[in-house]
């Protein structure tokens, strides 16, 4: 459990007769970028609220940096911030004073805290700013302001509803960057909820993927498409004009070949030599075929993700 | 205690800072001072009439051919204050989203609406005392009476049943902003049930009384009766007995016989004399017991519902 900040083990929470988080073990490194995947109900939400102790679980056990949430749900939240989907900050207020704010609930003493809402507001590029009533700011600066207002209680766990949603490219991948180099520097532990998978796979080192309360999938990218796509080592998408069933037979009679799919009128072949010659020399042979495209695929996480909810 | 001392002084501060407490303190001077220039104009005639020596506490209970007495524009007042620092306490939190981030911190729950109900508490005594020493200070210089020590004593009393009257109406309002989203929601259930307890109750209770023990050729008992019908629905409003209490609190002498019924004959039999201020808190202790009853069942309610509410950011 050293290794882990979060830890469930059989976590259930139920409302009513609905299952929101259906049996949950999951472990979170400490110092990792963790993803959490899923559609609306999935039961994202509900495992963060558990994690900061805002709602109890049904059945089970959480842990947080070897806490309780239920018994001990404050000494979680010093060491853990939140920025939820939509944060919302004192509009008329600015953004040292929202920060401050932010500080005196944590306790943090005044001459200390200035320096921290200093530190933090450089960090996130909103030094020049500080004086700035919030209800003026953009939702790319409200976001970043949010990034300090967790930054505010030096935390060893964040969390993030959606952080880049709604965002323009340009400040979605500032903010990526912070989150990199805060985990790199600070060795924050993150755990991102979000729909946006190329966010995901970009920052996180480990993915998990919900499903009707339940961890359907979970590893880094690469695990998630060997155990998705048969763990070959080349994956090639070939797409032709003709008859696709005479080609993939063809294409199986081949040496090498570990699997053939088809997919309309194109056939993901795997195997584990790349013989994309070979490939091509079966196809043009046969009468009255065209090969059109051939290109070796990298599964990309939304693959794999559309693959497991077409499975479910 | 340190979070809620850290959330009471923000809503403080927001209180005091914010249009509707420039507005609400701004309603209360102007109703406040037309209220005792009426006064100063009637004390006169108003203290030879009376049989008490408690001249100075007629600068809030006296009115004017048109305008009433200071009295009846703070029962009109106190809810709305009331209502105004309690409609949006929780909701408007949930709206702009902030919750979800204050829920966060490392603070009990219920340090957000002990603070904010603290704060609002605190804004209400201020503006209630404040206008009433302005009120006492100008009585004092315009009639040249000083008020005595009992006088004294039954104005501190009667600002706090104003703030414990308030604080009902502020926790009422709380409770809808605790279980109603939208705060236009919330302010327009408070003011209707303001408006429900303010005018309708004594039609209501009159109308009741009458069909159950009609007035028409009545015997005295049933006279009594349908007096005593109407005095049990009143006393079902926290307006009327806010009314009931500072009207026997201010007016000592002969306002404690509209309690109950009393024939003729009796008052005959009566010597009339004021009541001390013993007394007079012993004739509305249970009206203001029920007061703060009301307000502590009312953030009660809204207390145990806010606690077990699960907060989402969406």
């Amino acid at each position: 459990m050293e290794n882990y900040i979060i830890t469930t083990k059989n976590l259930i929470k139920k409302y009513g007769s609905k299952t929101a988080v259906d049996n949950l073990n999951l472990n979170i490194d400490k110092g990792s970028i963790y993803g959490l995947l899923g559609p609306n109900g999935a039961g994202k939400s509900t495992i963060i609220l558990m994690i900061l102790g805002l709602t109890e679980p049904t059945e089970g056990f959480i842990s947080v940096a070897d806490f309780n949430p239920i018994k001990e749900p404050l000494k979680i939240k010093r060491i853990t911030g939140y920025l939820p989907e939509k944060v919302g900050f004192y509009e008329d207020m600015n953004a040292f004073q929202n920060l401050e704010y932010t500080g005196q609930l944590n306790g943090i003493p005044a001459k200390e805290l200035a320096l921290k809402i200093e530190e933090s507001l450089k960090i996130v590029g909103l030094e020049n700013d500080r004086k700035k009533i919030v209800k003026y700011f953009s939702k790319g600066m409200k976001q970043r302001l949010g990034i300090a207002d967790v930054l505010i209680k030096d935390p060893q766990l964040v969390i993030f509803d959606e952080p880049t949603e709604g965002l323009d490219v340009e400040v979605a991948n500032q903010i990526l960057e912070t989150i990199r180099e805060l985990n790199k520097t600070k060795q924050i532990t993150f755990l991102i909820s979000s729909h946006q998978l190329n966010l995901v796979q970009r920052i996180c080192d480990k993915v998990g993927i919900m499903s009707n309360g339940k961890l359907i999938g979970e590893g880094n990218v690469k695990e998630l498409s060997d155990n998705t796509f048969g763990g070959n080592k080349y994956q090639i998408e070939v797409e032709i004009i003709g008859d696709i069933r005479k080609v993939s037979e063809k294409i199986k009679s081949l040496k090498d070949i570990k699997s053939v799919s088809v997919i309309e009128n194109s056939l993901l072949i795997g195997t584990d030599e790349d013989i994309r010659q070979e490939i091509s020399k079966a196809i043009t042979s046969l009468d009255n075929v065209i090969l059109t495209k051939m290109n070796m695929k990298d599964f990309s996480l939304e693959d794999i993700y559309l693959n497991y909810f077409k499975e479910v | 205690m340190r979070s809620i001392l850290t959330i009471y002084r923000k809503e403080l501060s927001d209180y005091f800072s914010s249009k509707k407490f420039l507005i609400l303190l701004g309603l209360v001077y102007i109703t406040g001072l037309t209220s005792i220039y009426v006064a100063i104009q009637n004390i006169r005639a108003a203290a030879q009439s009376s049989t008490d020596a408690l001249v100075f506490l007629k600068l809030f209970t006296t009115s004017g051919d048109v305008l009433p007495s200071f009295l009846y524009f703070l029962s009109f007042f106190i809810p709305i204050i009331g209502i105004v620092f309690g409609f949006d306490a929780i909701n408007s939190e949930k709206s702009s989203k902030n919750l979800s981030r204050l829920l966060s911190q490392p603070i009990y729950r219920d340090s957000i609406i002990n603070g904010k109900f603290l704060a609002g508490i605190t804004t209400m005594t201020i503006i209630v005392s404040s206008i009433i020493l302005v009120i006492a200070g100008i009585g004092l210089r315009v009639i040249g009476v000083p008020p005595s020590a009992e006088e004294i004593l039954r104005i501190i009393i009667f600002i706090a049943i104003c703030v414990c009257y308030g604080t009902f109406w502020m926790s009422l309002a709380m409770l809808f902003s605790v279980v109603l989203d939208k705060t236009a929601t919330s302010i327009l259930t408070s003011v209707a049930i303001w408006i429900f307890f303010f005018f309708f109750v004594q039609i209501i209770a009159s109308a009741i009384a009458n069909a159950m023990a009609p007035l028409e050729n009545a015997s005295l008992a049933t006279q009594i009766r349908n007096f005593n019908i109407g005095l049990g629905i009143n006393r079902l409003s926290p307006s009327y007995l806010f009314m009931e209490s500072i009207t026997i609190l201010l007016i000592p002498s002969g306002s404690h016989l509209f309690l109950r019924a009393i024939t003729t004959s009796d008052i005959s039999n009566m010597i009339l004399s004021p009541l001390s201020l013993g007394q007079s808190l012993i004739q509305v202790w249970p009206q203001i017991i029920a007061i703060i009853a009301l307000a502590i069942i009312c953030f009660a309610i809204s207390y145990v519902v806010f606690i077990k509410q699960e907060i989402r950011s969406t």
